[in-house]
């Protein structure tokens, strides 16, 4: 098992903070991983993106032109990598403040209301955590338990008491994720 | 009367001046009459009084002093052309409790070295710097220096030193108040102004670089930078005696001797 | 022993040199390795260890501390990027002539001049070939990973107070900042002074009464001395060369055609060799881990088990390729394969390239 995920959106979503946790996860279960974040000179506002690899080999290449996944959180995130999924892959989608919605028909693509979620949660930091749990829900490579593994060791210490709300956002992406 | 053998003088009752024991046999290879020589043996002599030989540690500078190490017998260090503050910075981050000084000239701290020289004195390094200032770059053959004197003539300023055209326009720059400079930054404990002319100014740059060693050993931080206006007879092609009565009328003018700052405060004149 | 945790390369990096009980670390901010000095000021190890972390004002003198410091018997490391390891050029030789021990990292990303911020392996001839002047060499480690990120900060410290040498980690922007899994050292005291002392008694510690002043210079006017110290530097360099030359070989044992890559192209190599095996060619993997010293005498073995081709694969326009040619002698096909800009190559065009320009159909 190879899984190649591009996750994409704006700088502040939590978009690399989620590949952390997905990598952890994955370490949690016994897969190699890497995490390969975008670098450039924006700090704020500009989009972030993170090459997830999670995979029972060891990973060649951290940094890939196609995916077998692409979590999309923002337009122009979609406008750029709904081209590189494999045909046959995934897109998953926050259908806020997307203006066109992706077109193609050789992939599998899904939508989960994430920001909407986050704020019925009464807590928009979550959102990230909501996104994750929609796409444990249509790709299911790593089990919850590892997850809840993964949070404790990429959260610090004192950030250990908002495991069990971060495992319940989980639950709601899995539960309200939909096929697009 | 029998005749005075040299054995005859050579007595322990006759002696009235000896080499520090801390600088050794070889032999200077600085020019007669160059104020390097006097600035080498009183820190020679600071550094036996304060008994610290075993403990300090010189950074040599590129310029006329580059093999300094040659001449003291404590451990030393040559440095890359004006990065004796940065190796200064290195030894004594790593080994608080020794003592580390530089010796630099006025191209080595003031042109290639000036980073190195403000931010060593910005951190306020627990170091001590020794600054010999001739205006004029001594080793590579009388070049023009960041403190060369406005008219000044030199190999690379042979109409003399004109910081701009008459126009107005930027030609070869003013002469650096590196010191002033360095005095203005909140990491300078000691800034002082000497020279070695003459028998009374010796004593009293003895005093300051002496002084300058002890507060390196009595406090945790803070530059103690000593410049010694000096003289290039060689390459101001004069004879030592008129190089220094040169430097009195020509460098006291615009490098006025005496303490800048003492204990972290600027000294107003 | 050991700690598995995910990090990102230079945070390995940066964490080894903790636990190997270095005394500090020196260095100026570029991308895409600041997480090393950012990483050190937020662990502050000198609570944990006295080691000392300085933001130095420029890297020029970043490297000059180190070689101070070095030069005084510590344990010393900095790290920079491509243009940063430009400006370090000059304490680099100085170290070299010195012969001071230390460690630093370039993280290398593409060039020339402020080129891209993405990885890149042009830094090659810099790093093995002397950057600055003189007749020099320093062993460079090539790590493909980020546990090696870490591991090779233990050995790099090694090798350099045994040889009194400069080990440079030659990594690029991938490497550094991806994150995978890493085992970390268990934590090492710092030496005392006494053990400096008595290890290392040509440093600059303060000279002992009636004993000789130590001097660390790399300045000798007198022709016939200096000679004399570059036929020493060159003994030193050859017997590196005998003793610490260090590669890996994956399935090179039948292999009629070898991809010779490092760091992060011996990853894509190896992808591409389980691709080209699932079509039945016999390909291996040479991957140098000293790039220099360079394993030439382990490319000559594989020509003399009959090896008909190699394909230097970097991520620059041909740089290693000269030395797989020189090792090659003629003896076996030698070709360079390279993406650049940023851009890293994908296992299928290896695969191509391997086909094209090596086998030959």
């Amino acid at each position: 098992m190879t899984e190649e995920i591009i996750i994409a959106g704006f700088g502040g979503q939590g978009v690399l903070s989620m590949g952390k946790i997905l990598a952890y996860s994955g370490i949690m279960q016994d897969k190699e991983v890497s995490w390969m974040p975008s670098y450039g000179p924006e700090m704020r506002g500009g989009t972030a993106n993170v090459t997830v690899i999670v995979s029972d080999e060891r990973v060649c290449s951290p940094i890939l032109n196609a995916f077998d996944t692409a979590v999309i959180l923002n337009q122009q995130s979609l406008d750029k990598f709904e081209s590189k999924v494999k045909p046959g892959g995934y897109l998953l989608y926050d259908p806020n403040g997307i203006t066109h919605n992706p077109t193609r028909k050789d992939i599998h693509i899904y939508s989960i209301e994430g920001a909407q979620l986050a704020s019925d949660m009464g807590n928009a930091k979550v959102f990230n955590m909501i996104i994750l749990g929609a796409f444990l829900k249509i790709r299911p490579i790593i089990d919850n338990k590892n997850v809840e593994e993964g949070l404790r060791h990429s959260l610090p210490e004192r950030a250990h008491k908002l495991i069990p709300l971060n495992m319940q956002a989980v639950q709601v992406g899995m539960d309200n994720v939909k096929e697009a | 009367m029998s005749e005075i053998t040299l054995q005859d003088i050579i007595q322990p009752e006759n002696l009235v001046y000896e080499k520090s024991k801390l600088l050794t046999d070889k032999r200077f290879h600085y020019c007669p009459g160059c104020g390097h020589g006097t600035v080498h043996r009183i820190i020679a002599e600071v550094i036996e009084e304060l008994g610290i030989d075993e403990e300090t540690i010189g950074i040599a500078p590129v310029g006329c002093a580059v093999m300094a190490y040659d001449y003291f017998d404590v451990d030393f260090q040559e440095a890359a052309h004006g990065r004796a503050p940065a190796l200064a910075t290195g030894i004594k981050r790593v080994w608080p409790n020794k003592v580390v000084f530089t010796y630099q000239g006025d191209g080595d701290l003031a042109a290639i070295g000036t980073a190195e020289t403000i931010h060593a004195c910005n951190r306020g390094e627990n170091i001590t710097m020794i600054f010999v200032n001739n205006g004029i770059y001594g080793m590579t053959g009388g070049q023009m220096a960041p403190t060369t004197l406005e008219g000044m003539k030199t190999a690379t300023t042979p109409y003399g030193r004109k910081p701009q055209w008459e126009d107005g326009t930027p030609n070869n720059g003013f002469p650096l108040q590196i010191t002033k400079l360095v005095a203005q930054l909140p990491g300078t404990r000691f800034v002082t102004r000497q020279a070695v002319y003459d028998a009374a100014k010796v004593r009293n740059c003895k005093k300051a670089i002496k002084k300058a060693f002890q507060n390196q050993m009595e406090n945790k931080n803070g530059v103690n930078f000593v410049e010694i206006v000096s003289n290039c007879n060689s390459n101001w092609k004069m004879s030592a005696v008129d190089a220094n009565k040169w430097l009195q009328e020509n460098m006291l003018p615009v490098y006025p001797l005496g303490d800048i700052k003492d204990n972290f405060e600027l000294i107003n004149k | 022993m050991g700690e598995l945790k995910l990090m990102k390369g230079n945070e390995a990096l940066a964490e080894a040199a903790i636990r190997y009980g270095a005394d500090a670390y020196f260095g100026y901010p570029i991308t895409p390795q600041s997480e090393v000095i950012e990483y050190l000021s937020e662990q502050n190890p000198y609570e944990r260890t006295g080691m000392v972390v300085l933001q130095a004002e420029s890297e020029v003198a970043a490297i000059n501390m180190i070689y101070a410091a070095g030069a005084a018997g510590k344990r010393v490391m900095t790290s920079s990027s491509s243009p940063g390891i430009s400006l370090k050029q000059e304490g680099i030789t100085y170290i070299a002539g010195a012969e001071i021990p230390c460690v630093y990292a370039d993280v290398v990303r593409g060039g020339p001049g402020l080129g891209t911020i993405q990885p890149s392996q042009a830094d090659y001839f810099q790093a093995c070939k002397g950057g600055g002047h003189g007749d020099y060499h320093q062993i460079v480690l090539a790590p493909a990973s980020v546990q090696e990120m870490a591991d090779f900060v233990a050995l790099g410290f090694d090798l350099a107070f045994q040889y009194r040498i400069a080990t440079c980690i030659l990594s690029d922007g991938a490497i550094g900042q991806m994150m995978e899994k890493v085992v970390l050292p268990d934590q090492k005291p710092r030496m005392t002074e006494e053990e400096i002392k008595a290890k290392y008694p040509w440093a600059t510690t303060g000279r002992k009464r009636g004993t000789p002043h130590r001097i660390i210079t790399s300045l000798d006017l007198d022709s016939n001395r200096m000679e004399q110290h570059n036929r020493h530097l060159q003994e030193k360099y050859k017997e590196i060369a005998e003793k610490e030359t260090r590669f890996e070989e994956i399935q090179c044992d039948d292999a009629e055609y070898v991809i010779v890559a490092y760091g992060s192209s011996a990853r894509i190599a190896q992808k591409t060799i389980q691709l080209g095996r699932a079509e039945g060619m016999k390909i291996g993997l040479l991957r140098p881990i000293t790039l220099w010293p360079f394993p030439t005498k382990a490319i000559e073995a594989l020509i003399a088990k009959g090896v008909k081709g190699f394909l230097s694969l970097e991520l620059s326009c041909g740089q290693m390729i000269e030395d797989v040619k020189l090792a090659c002698n003629g003896r076996a096909k030698a070709e360079h394969f390279g993406r650049v800009g940023g851009i890293i190559h994908t296992p299928e065009e290896v695969l191509e390239a391997m086909k094209k320009q090596i086998i030959g159909e």
